[in-house]
């Protein structure tokens, strides 16, 4: 279990193998090249009809009345489907991944706009949408609360009226760390530095909405259901205890997924009302949301109101933290988290710093806004934690007259204290935050540059430097403190060695183009010597795959992967005694190199991988089960714990507020890279979210709780020519629990990024007195920073 | 109404309805490799080349491709090779869920024939109608620069 130095820097396979450490061109991309992936919208059945949803168009209202005949009327439509229908299948309603309960179809109320009140079954898609028109509801409306500060204040109107025994709007609440011990660091410190802030709300927004095909056969009960599912496993078995369906006749598919980002994690009312209609209709439904179906009811992100604070010593050493959580979470709390932890794993909180006490109190509130509080391209919440500490901690350099970047390694955690006890109960596998920070600062000549800064600064021109040194907690989870839903979040792979030495290797995870048919094969050459191009990777299907959590919180490679490194280690001791008796040696007496057996000692009498599995299935010992298959279930002994810094350069115009980067210089450690290319480009991408966050991707609402943001000409997401440049590097720190070193990359840079950026505008106008603008760092926000601290 | 148009140089001939959208009809052929992504011409998702101009087809109506010479991505490839745009995606890494892939490749390889040695800024601006949620754009850019290598090479 543990990993060797040598695997940091060495590759142990040639490139015709293709193990770790090579940048194996991805096997997936073939089709999707030539516009041959196969993705929700693209799969067509004999006699599909098609579904559309007619949404709510106000934030809360009694439904009244539901008028569906003349859509019902309509030539082409088949069924029209109300909550009403929904409730006599005991279908009306729903489990969250969080717990909570949420509308499939609305019964009694609306509670968010583009809530699911009716669906349309037609012949064709443009016919479901004409007859969207003719569907008549009578709406009695109620005042709309649009934040979570309205929500819990006293009065407000209740909106889970619907839940027994809840008398407020409060979701849940949730603390975490020592408050006592926290409180007496407060009172002894020398300084107390604060920051408030708002995470505003974002959209994972995926370049392929969500949708599903639903495809029920009458006569065998079979369901199969084609879905944008980042779990499948885990919906099936939703689906099976949402609709009492037996789970063996529930067959998910995920087939090729354009992009999650934490948006296909939750199930969604549509998946449900699809499945139900071909259930009653008897033949196959498909259901696809638009653009803005998907931005104004699927699983928003963030929306967290934040309040932190450090306490000091007179030397700038940070004794204690205590923050304080208000978040937004809309009209049902639709996050999946750990079942423990109610915001998530927000309590990592604490970064990548050595204190001993700090404190969390987070509390959500029903909003009349869309559900979600996802974990957009992030475990948990991690990003909201990573963002507030790098935020204070900047600040915290400043107020005490210290050099941000001394003003951490100060304060850093040191590689000696690993496995470090952080004081909300994490154990941080393994780091080295000093090295890569130094690194990051190399790269951008950070003294050079401050000296260029104060040049600057003299003839007028604002130059910012920015740093982020985040940690992040991935790859959910040990049994004892992770599962969704009572799920336990280990994972699996499944791996079956065909007799002419080609493999195919089913996992329980998904790709949403992370790259895992490459990746996940490399793994496997490295650990058995097949060449990554002889393995089909296969994920997506729950016939054809066993159990497992699905792809989220950087959890593939740390959970699966591990899970398949361990079965082909398993396959490789078979072997090893397959290969003893081709060569009539003992397996002790034989040494191993990837893809060969060979008599310690005798180079020339080897055996290779191939012949020992063309061997297990002609040839097999005698006292061996012929074959080379297994399936390996992992159960993680810890979470891993990614980590690097990122440094941006900003320029701000003084006169209009807007802000241009320079440089963005971003330093990961991810443990061992399986394949550095796939690793950066899941770092450009994250640093690009960050950039995004940063800037102007945000939605925001009215006073009546009208989504502002409900299509991509409102709600900006970057396009080439804003997105900045970025620089990178690394260092390798590998797990020290994990079988191959790997922590998981997929979500480090949006993590870490925001703050990077935001701080980088900050330390630009630190000297003005400017310790905070809220995010989006829209200009005329900056201009309005500088005007006011100016005067 | 009934429209003739060329796809990937097939000759169709369909009886469709005015207001059927240009990118549902180009799906109901089987070329479903052009996606949609957004509805309201923004991410580009849904572009092919109509007699070479790269076009968003999800605010086209199917009748105002009539006689119109249409490329896909999956006319892209000629003669059983990839086109260099398509090689070069692959290679530098220029895609991650494959869904804008077409697109984009459309989009570039429209700016290839006008310019096979684009700067990095000619590609942003290029590409800058099409939006990518994976990569950052940094390989897509890098790809189609080295597309422009390969094609120069020929």
């Amino acid at each position: 279990m543990t990993t060797t130095a040598d695997q940091v820097g060495h590759l142990h396979t040639p490139p015709e193998i293709g193990g770790i450490g090579h940048s194996v061109r991805r096997h997936e991309d073939d089709r999707f090249i030539q516009g041959a992936g196969n993705y929700v919208d693209d799969i067509e059945l004999p006699g599909m009809l098609h579904m559309a949803i007619l949404r709510s168009p106000v934030a809360h209202a009694k439904i009244l009345s539901i008028d569906t005949s003349e859509a019902t009327a309509l030539e082409g439509v088949v069924a029209v489907v109300t909550g009403e229908l929904m409730a006599e299948h005991n279908l009306a309603w729903m489990p969250t991944l969080s717990g909570d309960t949420q509308a499939v179809l609305a019964t009694d109320k609306v509670r968010f706009q583009g809530q699911e009140v009716a669906a349309v079954i037609a012949t064709h898609p443009y016919i479901a949408r004409d007859a969207l028109g003719l569907i008549f509801v009578d709406y009695e409306e109620l005042p709309a609360i649009t934040s979570p500060q309205q929500a819990m204040a006293d009065g407000a109107v209740l909106i889970r009226d619907d839940k027994e025994g809840q008398a407020d709007n409060l979701a849940y609440e949730w603390e975490s760390g020592d408050k006592d011990v926290t409180d007496r660091a407060f009172a002894e410190a020398d300084k107390i530095v604060s920051l408030e802030t708002h995470y505003p709300r974002s959209h994972p927004s995926p370049l392929e909405t969500c949708g599903a095909v639903a495809d029920v056969d009458p006569a065998s009960g079979q369901v199969t259901i084609y879905m944008t599912s980042q779990a499948p496993h885990a919906h099936r078995t939703v689906f099976a205890l949402v609709a009492g369906l037996p789970e063996q006749n529930i067959r998910i598919i995920s087939p090729d997924i354009g992009g999650g980002f934490g948006n296909k994690v939750p199930v969604y009312p549509g998946y449900v009302i699809a499945t139900a209609a071909s259930l009653l209709i008897g033949k196959p439904v498909k259901w696809v949301e638009s653009r803005t179906e998907n931005l104004i009811s699927t699983g928003f992100a963030r929306d967290y109101h934040m309040k932190g604070e450090l306490a000091l010593n007179s030397e700038g050493r940070i004794l204690a933290l205590r923050t304080e959580i208000l978040s937004d979470q809309g009209a049902f709390f639709a996050d999946a988290q750990p079942t423990k932890f109610k915001a998530g794993l927000f309590h990592i909180v604490t970064g990548s710093y050595d204190y001993p006490a700090a404190h969390v109190v987070a509390r959500g509130a029903y909003t009349n806004k869309a559900p979600g509080g996802v974990a957009y391209r992030c475990s948990f919440r991690v990003t909201e934690a990573s963002y507030m500490i790098e935020r204070l901690v900047q600040n915290a350099a400043y107020d005490i007259g210290m050099d941000p970047a001394e003003f951490r390694a100060l304060n850093f955690i040191k590689p000696e204290q690993f496995p470090y006890h952080s004081p909300t109960g994490f154990v941080y596998d393994s780091g080295d935050y000093e090295t890569a920070m130094r690194k990051a600062l190399g790269i951008v000549d950070y003294e050079a540059l401050r000296k260029e800064q104060a040049e600057a600064r003299a003839e007028g021109r604002l130059i910012g430097i920015g740093m982020a040194s985040f940690t992040e907690v991935v790859g959910a989870g040990n049994s004892k403190d992770y599962d969704i839903l009572g799920l336990k979040m280990f994972d699996s792979a499944e791996l079956r060695v065909h007799p002419t030495g080609k493999a195919i290797l089913k996992l329980g995870v998904k790709s949403q183009g992370q790259g895992h048919e490459t990746t996940f094969a490399q793994i496997v050459a490295e650990e058995l010597g097949i060449p990554a191009g002889d393995i089909k990777v296969l994920e997506g299907d729950t016939d054809n795959t066993p159990y497992g959590l699905g792809t989220y919180a950087s959890r593939s490679t740390p959970v699966a992967g591990a899970a398949t490194a361990m079965i082909s280690r398993t396959l490789r001791e078979k072997a090893r005694k397959i290969a003893a008796h081709l060569l009539e040696a003992s397996a002790d007496d034989l040494d191993w190199e990837p893809g060969k057996f060979f008599v310690k000692g005798s180079p020339e009498q080897s055996v290779t991988i191939q012949d020992v599995a063309f061997a297990a299935y002609t040839n097999p010992p005698p006292d061996e089960q012929p074959g080379l298959e297994g399936v390996h279930y992992y159960d993680p002994p810890n979470m891993t714990y990614p980590f690097g810094t990122y440094v941006v350069v900003v320029e701000v115009d003084a006169e209009t507020g807007e802000w241009n980067v320079d440089r963005m210089i971003a330093v990961d450690d991810c443990g061992v890279r399986i394949n550095p290319m796939i690793v950066d480009g899941q770092i450009m991408g994250g640093l690009t979210e960050g950039f995004a966050a940063a800037t102007n991707q945000f939605i925001t609402f009215d006073d009546e709780g009208n989504c502002i943001g409900s299509n991509f000409m409102d709600y900006l997401v970057p396009t080439a020519w804003e997105t900045p440049r970025f620089e990178l590097d690394e260092t390798v720190t590998p797990s020290p629990h994990h079988p191959i070193g790997a922590k998981g990359v997929g979500e480090s840079a949006t993590v870490g990024s925001p703050a990077a950026y935001v701080n980088a505008v900050i330390d630009a106008l630190a000297h003005l007195g400017v310790r905070n603008i809220d995010m989006p760092l829209l200009p005329d926000r900056v201009w309005s920073a500088i005007q006011n601290a100016t005067g | 109404m009934q429209i003739n148009l060329t796809i990937n140089g097939a000759e169709q001939s369909a009886e469709v309805e005015p207001r059927q959208l240009l990118v549902d009809y180009i799906r109901s052929t089987g070329n479903t490799g052009t996606h949609i992504g957004c509805d309201t011409t923004s991410c580009g998702a849904c572009t092919v080349l109509v007699d070479g101009t790269p076009m968003k087809t999800c605010t086209m109506f199917a009748v105002q491709a009539n006689g119109k010479t249409l490329t896909t991505v999956e006319g892209l490839k000629q003669n059983g090779e990839l086109h260099p745009i398509q090689t070069a995606f692959k290679e530098k890494h220029g895609l991650q869920c494959g869904f804008c892939t077409p697109g984009m490749m459309l989009t570039s390889a429209a700016l290839l024939e006008q310019n096979p040695d684009p700067s990095e800024d000619d590609v942003r601006w290029a590409i800058s109608g099409n939006i990518c949620r994976c990569t950052g754009y940094v390989n897509i850019v890098k790809a189609v620069q080295h597309a422009g290598e390969l094609i120069r090479e020929n």
